[in-house]
């Protein structure tokens, strides 16, 4: 391989220098804050602070009402991450099997992904709506009375309809360009070892989309995570009450609302250590395992 | 093992565009027959209805009794080694050669003395838990093999398989792949564009243009007796040529001064094309035919000479000891293995 030089330091230098600074301000400088604030006890009232060392953190721990929140965050990224993948899975399948008008199909289900997650919300309210919402009829038919907002499994339900429905075309794009860079006579030559087709799928087809589908788990692990507070925030009109909320709309409920800033940071700081591992995570196996060329 | 026989096999794209004009054939059991000719004549379509990868437009294929125009590939009881081996990346050596017979039903024991007997017979022994990732090219020509081979097919299918390799490797893979389907006696279609694979490998030749057979024969035959201009110029390196000669009084003359030494065919027109393979004539003579050499190609085990003859373009072939110059020169027509086509449509007079 080629490798290409620069003749002095400075250029460099100067052509990192605009991200570098956008990084330190928007992230580096936030992020040390939160961690220095997450050992201090602030005012509600903003008269100052009191130096608590880790007390915001084993308060957290033996809080039960952040249990519970910490315990329908793994739920909700759990359903969300495995609905929205192998619905989109399931889509490109189908899709990569469709020579004809196979674009447009694209780019209808692309659509989707342009929507922004507080509109995708709303879209949801309308969906689920009590007295008219076309979801909440379908459900009320089915002999369940769904009441968005009011009722703890009929707002997590909604959540992860509108969080699924939001991600699929994201997951969909990516499956499909994995399916199509398959080679044709990879597959033909699976065509002639194998007759059935499931036995092809899972022998052939799903092990070469793995590195497409182990990137998207992550993508979608950390959509689910942070990416949905919009979507929760419309849905749940803004009053977690005895709505379910994540972890990440907790920090926000906590330090905006109830003015513990000191708490929220604290919460802050173990979301961003779980992104780190999870990143780690992430390029540790993905230089390991699921690499072939 | 098993005879294969098209019937008016045709393919029609859904395009509209036939890449396959009715052809029927029958592929003798044990033999191997080289499908040849030029890039998009319709080779790979032909191969792949064989293979089932393509469907069948008209006319009937069997393989062994039975017709298979409705059987799934897996169903046909083939092997395929394709242009770019097509191995699967994720799998071990051993995994891609085992894949099929485990599909089959084969037991583990089973599968591994297969597949030690195909990495016994292609040297593979090393390798067998190596990715294709980590093989070089030749290697994995040989994975693909061993693969077909594996699954103990009843017809062999290669795609161009040899293309990809470096032209030392060919001819080496060229030599084993034809003595390996010799020793398992297994009937097989072999596609290629290069005429010195295909008269070198096959039993028999089906010769392609534009998707239509313009001759089926032994490398021989096709070589002796091409059925047609196209062939004539297309196997043989370097191609035949080919001179447009008046007939006048029983005579054929190129132009005013040449007149070819040669006895014109009963029944033609005023025009025919004379076919004279470059190997066939030689240099000297008594003067009656004089050939203006204008390049001399050095090929180290014999020499080209290229220039005109009565005006038209003419080439032979001296071995490497005699003496080759340009300029002006006398030389002798086989009168013997002179060849005519018909001028207006090309085929064999
Ligand atoms: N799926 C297809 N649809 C339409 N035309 C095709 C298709 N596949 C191949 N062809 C055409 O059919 C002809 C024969 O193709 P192919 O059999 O691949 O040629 P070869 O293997 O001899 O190079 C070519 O002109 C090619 O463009
Ligand atoms: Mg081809």
């Amino acid at each position: 391989m080629k490798r290409a030089g620069f003749t002095t330091v400075w250029l460099p230098i100067a052509l990192l220098l605009p991200q570098l600074m956008i990084i330190a301000i928007f992230f580096y400088w936030p992020a040390a804050w939160a961690v220095q604030s997450s050992f201090y006890l602030q005012d509600p009232f903003g008269f100052g602070s009191t130096f608590v060392g880790v007390e915001n953190y084993t308060d957290l721990m033996t809080n039960t009402e952040y249990g519970k929140v910490a315990r329908f965050t793994l739920i909700y990224t759990a359903l969300v991450t495995f609905f929205s993948l192998s619905i989109a899975l399931l889509l490109a399948v189908k899709a990569d099997k469709v020579i004809k008008g196979a674009k447009s199909y694209r780019t209808l289900l692309m659509w989707v992904y342009a929507i922004a997650p507080p509109v995708a919300g709303f879209l949801g309210l309308m969906f689920f709506d009590q007295r008219n919402g076309p979801m909440t009829e379908m459900f009320q038919t089915l002999g369940w009375d769904f009441r968005l907002g009011a009722d703890y499994n009929s707002t997590a339900t909604a959540m992860v309809i509108v969080a699924v429905w939001k991600q699929i075309p994201v997951n969909f794009i990516f499956f499909l360009s994995g399916l199509q860079s398959i080679p044709k006579s990879v597959r033909e030559a699976a065509l002639i070892d194998n007759r059935s087709a499931s036995g092809r799928f899972w022998d052939v087809t799903f092990p070469l989309l793995a590195p497409t589908a182990f990137f998207l788990l992550i993508i979608n692990i950390t959509y689910a995570l942070f990416d949905t507070f919009g979507i929760i925030d419309t849905l749940v009109r803004s009053e977690p009450g005895n709505n379910p909320v994540t972890l990440v709309y907790k920090v926000f409920v906590d330090g905006f609302r109830g003015n513990d800033l000191g708490g929220s940071s604290a919460q802050s700081v173990i979301l961003m250590v779980l992104v780190l591992l999870l990143t780690v995570f992430q390029f540790r196996l993905i230089e390991r395992r699921i690499h072939y060329t | 093992m098993a005879q294969v026989t098209l019937d008016r096999v045709r393919k029609t794209y859904p395009n509209g565009f036939e890449a396959v004009q009715p052809c029927s054939v029958k592929i003798p059991d044990g033999e191997l027959v080289v499908l040849v000719g030029p890039s998009g004549c319709g080779k790979s379509t032909l191969l792949r209805m064989i293979a089932g990868l393509e469907d069948i437009t008209d006319g009937a294929l069997s393989i062994g009794t039975d017709v298979v125009n409705d059987k799934d590939p897996a169903d046909r009881n083939i092997a395929m080694v394709f242009q770019n081996y097509a191995l699967y990346p994720h799998m071990s050596v051993a995994k891609n050669m085992g894949y099929g017979l485990k599909n089959r039903g084969a037991s583990k024991a089973e599968i591994d003395a297969k597949v030690q007997e195909a990495a016994r017979i292609l040297n593979l022994g090393d390798y067998l838990d190596r990715r294709p990732s980590q093989l070089s090219g030749g290697q994995r020509q040989r994975v693909a093999m061993g693969r077909a081979i594996v699954r103990d097919p009843e017809l062999f299918l290669f795609d161009e398989p040899l293309s990809n390799l470096d032209a030392k490797l060919r001819n080496q893979m060229r030599i084993e792949i034809r003595a390996l389907q010799q020793r398992l006696g297994v009937t097989s279609v072999y596609v290629t564009h290069d005429q010195v694979e295909a008269m070198t490998m096959a039993d028999r030749i089906i010769v392609l243009n534009a998707g239509r057979v313009e001759q089926i024969g032994t490398p021989t035959e096709i070589y002796e007796y091409p059925a047609s201009t196209f062939v004539a110029g297309f196997m043989g390196a370097p191609p035949m040529n080919l001179l447009t000669a008046q007939i006048f009084e029983g005579a054929l003359k190129l132009n005013e001064d040449t007149v070819l030494p040669i006895t014109a065919p009963a029944g033609m027109g005023h025009k025919v094309l004379v076919g004279l393979r470059p190997e066939d004539v030689r240099l000297g003579g008594d003067g009656s035919v004089l050939f203006n050499v204008e390049i001399v190609e050095e090929l180290g085990a014999n020499r080209l000479l290229h220039g005109k003859l009565g005006g038209q373009d003419f080439s032979l072939s001296v071995g490497k000891d005699e003496a080759a110059r340009t300029g002006v020169q006398p030389i002798t027509l086989p009168v013997a293995r002179v060849h005519f086509f018909d001028p207006d449509r090309g085929t064999r007079i």
